[in-house]
């Protein structure tokens, strides 16, 4: 149980975005190619939760790829772009929102690097639409386990490349990325909100919109019970027409840094559901619609850097599953339960419906509703983790792994049904196993199911 | 508009500097090692310049001081008259490193020192044929004072910062600027690894401050700015005291 605390040190250590520290160091080198032989994991910004991006016990330290940012080619005739890993996405976004072109996936943070957008091949809002934005790869190039540096593509070294698309990294150091940008009509989105009083009602609303929307996400006050259980608000956009559009690019936003880590514990279900509730009556009137800064549409949450030591010193960890369509909503409805019951709240909660799977060998989303749970970590939350696996087991459905520092090998190789096909293909490129990360030996490690 | 030459731009500070003169619409002529990798960074500054400014490059390599001459030739040809030429490529080594080295040792002070300087000289040549310019070339606070954990690297900057500061009191009033910086601790791919001092920097910051420091023809700046402080104090520090600290 990697980051429940046996290895804990916050001084020396190295953490992803759930402050949970464990030993290590990171390393940054411009020439990711060169310092790529020497490491047995990549790490770009840190942003997953959990340990993806810790190395794994015995060894000393992570390869940054931050420093390896650069564009090395752009075509403004197709889109076509290719960058080093470490290019962190809010970088892209500043450069080329003004020329009107966008990354064609984007989650829900801009302080990601492209190679870890890819390691987790992330979703956004207009999953249902564009899918994630693995399916927007062209080429990889890649330095494997056997030492190789490889360029591949759907075309060539297929399997190294759809293995690497959600892979975490494990299939190889990802080195350089090649991937089409989407044409925008304006710098600017045009969105509608919506407040919704109940579950079922949010979920059918989210689905029917996305019908006419190109981006949905509801936000969901996980606090609330009985007949509110589950009321939240919805939010749908596209981007604005040039007509709609305010004049000129967005203006450069100043964001707040939350200056102090919070006692652990002061975020808890009392102030959680104070929150919740607020966020919910204050969204005045029902129905909302306004043309707004892409940067706010798409990050509220970057406005303030560091909100994760709102969680305190203990951390915080995320549960972000996807339940099949062919399950029904009463997994999303079990998962709220869950929480109740176990006296815990989740500050910010989003749910998604998601469009047909990536062709990315480990890819997180499949046609359903994904929810994902934040959830302050104390003494109980292994078992919390515990239960809502227990949940997306019986729904038939999946973990994210990017979210994840918590789950057992047994619940994640009893769910994730695709992970034998995974490491066949990894071997096939790391025979010795040599790139690996606390995660992977977590929940990869052989076991007897 | 700014024309710009650099050398070593590919990596660390002096890409930070290349990538925010780009972003002003600087047209920039770079100077390194690998044509590769020189190809790659000037695509990197078109993009950040917005995708169509002109960025050029040639072969330049301090340990190959014959490629001095057709560079600066080069950069010459390719921008007209010169505004600035910034040199912030440079060896660095940890002490300890340096110690069990003798042949790293030696190539590290030729380079730090002599072949930079060399460079520089025929970099003054040519900016004071065409009337004046700015030398920037980046030396270090660890030339500010013998100390313990950079005697021989420090021992290299300097000289280096001896020699820029004689060229500053010898022609500045034929036009030649000379700005010698001394940047702290900066975090990039030169110091990942080592332990962090208090006041740490980042490369964004100390190009920014090199940037104002040539606008205002500056002859001496310290990045980030807390280090002209620091370093104040420390070449105060009597002898015995230098003997028993780290620092």
């Amino acid at each position: 149980m990697a980051i429940s605390g046996a290895r804990q040190d916050q001084k020396s250590g190295l953490s992803g975005w759930g402050r949970t520290y464990l030993p290590g160091r990171e390393i940054r080198s411009e020439n990711l190619e060169q310092a790529s032989q020497d490491y047995h994991l990549s790490r770009g910004l840190g942003r997953s939760y959990g340990d993806s991006s810790l190395p794994a016990e015995g060894d000393q330290a992570a390869l940054g790829t931050t420093l390896a940012d650069r564009i090395l080619a752009f075509d403004d005739q197709t889109g076509v772009i290719r960058v080093e890993a470490g290019l962190c996405l809010a970088e892209l976004n500043r450069l080329y929102l003004s020329r009107h072109w966008f990354t064609p996936v984007t989650p829900g943070t801009k302080f990601v690097t492209v190679g870890g957008m890819v390691a987790s091949d992330v979703h956004g809002k207009n999953h249902h639409v564009s899918g994630t934005f693995g399916r927007h790869v062209r080429a990889l190039k890649i330095r494997t386990g056997k030492g190789d540096v490889v360029e591949c593509s759907r075309e060539e070294s297929a399997d190294l490349f759809l293995a690497s698309i959600g892979g975490m990294g494990l299939p190889g150091h990802l080195l350089e990325v090649e991937f089409q940008m989407e044409k925008i009509p304006s710098p600017w989105i045009y969105t509608e909100s919506y407040r919704i009083s109940c579950l079922d009602e949010l979920l059918d609303k989210l689905k029917e919109k996305g019908k006419e929307w190109p981006m949905t996400v509801a936000w969901v006050d996980t606090v609330a019970r009985g007949k509110s259980m589950g009321r939240g608000i919805l939010f749908v956009g596209r981007w604005a027409t040039p007509e709609e559009a305010n004049a000129g690019a967005p203006p450069p936003r100043k964001a707040m840094t939350m200056p102090i880590t919070l006692p652990s514990g002061a975020l808890n279900r009392l102030t959680i559901g104070l929150f919740n509730r607020a966020v919910y009556y204050t969204h005045i009137p029902k129905k909302k619609s306004g043309i707004v800064d892409p940067d706010k549409y798409f990050y509220p949450l970057d406005s303030i850097l560091h909100w994760n030591r709102l969680y305190g010193s203990a951390g915080v960890t995320q549960h972000q599953s996807v339940i099949p369509s062919e399950s029904g909503s009463q997994g999303i409805r079990d998962m709220i339960e869950t929480l109740a019951k176990a006296g815990t709240a989740s500050f910010l909660t989003v749910i998604k419906d998601c469009g047909s799977e990536g062709d990315g060998i480990l890819s997180f989303p499949c046609p359903g509703m994904s929810l994902a749970l934040d959830i302050p970590i104390n003494q109980r939350t292994p078992r919390v983790i515990q239960s809502l696996n227990a949940t997306v087991k019986a729904s038939a459905g999946r973990i994210y792994l990017t979210k994840d520092g918590l789950s057992t090998a047994e619940d994640f190789q009893q769910m994730e049904t695709r992970l034998p096909a995974f490491l066949k293909i990894k071997e096939r490129w790391d025979p010795e196993g040599t790139i690996r990360s606390e995660q992977s030996e977590r929940l990869f490690k052989k076991i007897e199911l | 508009m700014k024309r710009i030459v650099l050398l070593g731009a590919t990596r660390g500070m002096g890409r930070e500097l290349g990538r925010q003169f780009a972003g002003e619409g600087a047209e920039l002529f770079l100077l390194g090692r690998s044509l590769e990798e020189l190809a790659k960074t000037a695509t990197d500054f078109k993009e950040r310049a917005g995708g169509d400014a002109k960025v050029g490059s040639a072969y330049c390599d301090l340990e190959d001081p014959a490629s001095f001459a057709p560079a600066l030739q080069a950069a010459q040809d390719g921008l007209g008259t010169i505004d600035a030429i910034i040199v912030t490529a440079g060896l660095f080594a940890t002490q300890e490193k340096l110690e069990a080295d003798l042949d790293l040792t030696q190539r590290l002070l030729t380079v730090n020192f002599a072949l930079t300087v060399t460079f520089c000289e025929q970099a003054r040549s040519l900016l004071l044929a065409q009337g004046g310019g700015a030398l920037c070339v980046f030396s270090s606070v660890a030339g500010d004072r013998g100390r313990k954990p950079v005697v021989l690297y420090g021992a290299s900057k300097a000289g280096l910062s001896a020699y820029l500061e004689g060229l500053d009191h010898k022609y500045r009033d034929q036009g030649l600027i000379t700005l010698c910086v001394k940047p702290g601790f900066v975090r990039t791919g030169m110091t990942t690894g080592l332990k962090e001092p208090p006041f740490a920097g980042d490369p964004e910051a100390v190009a920014a401050d090199v940037r104002r420091a040539l606008e205002k023809k500056k002859a001496v700046v310290y990045a980030p700015g807390m280090w002209r402080w620091v370093m104040f104090i420390i070449r105060r520090l009597p002898r015995f005291v230098m003997r028993k600290v780290g620092f």
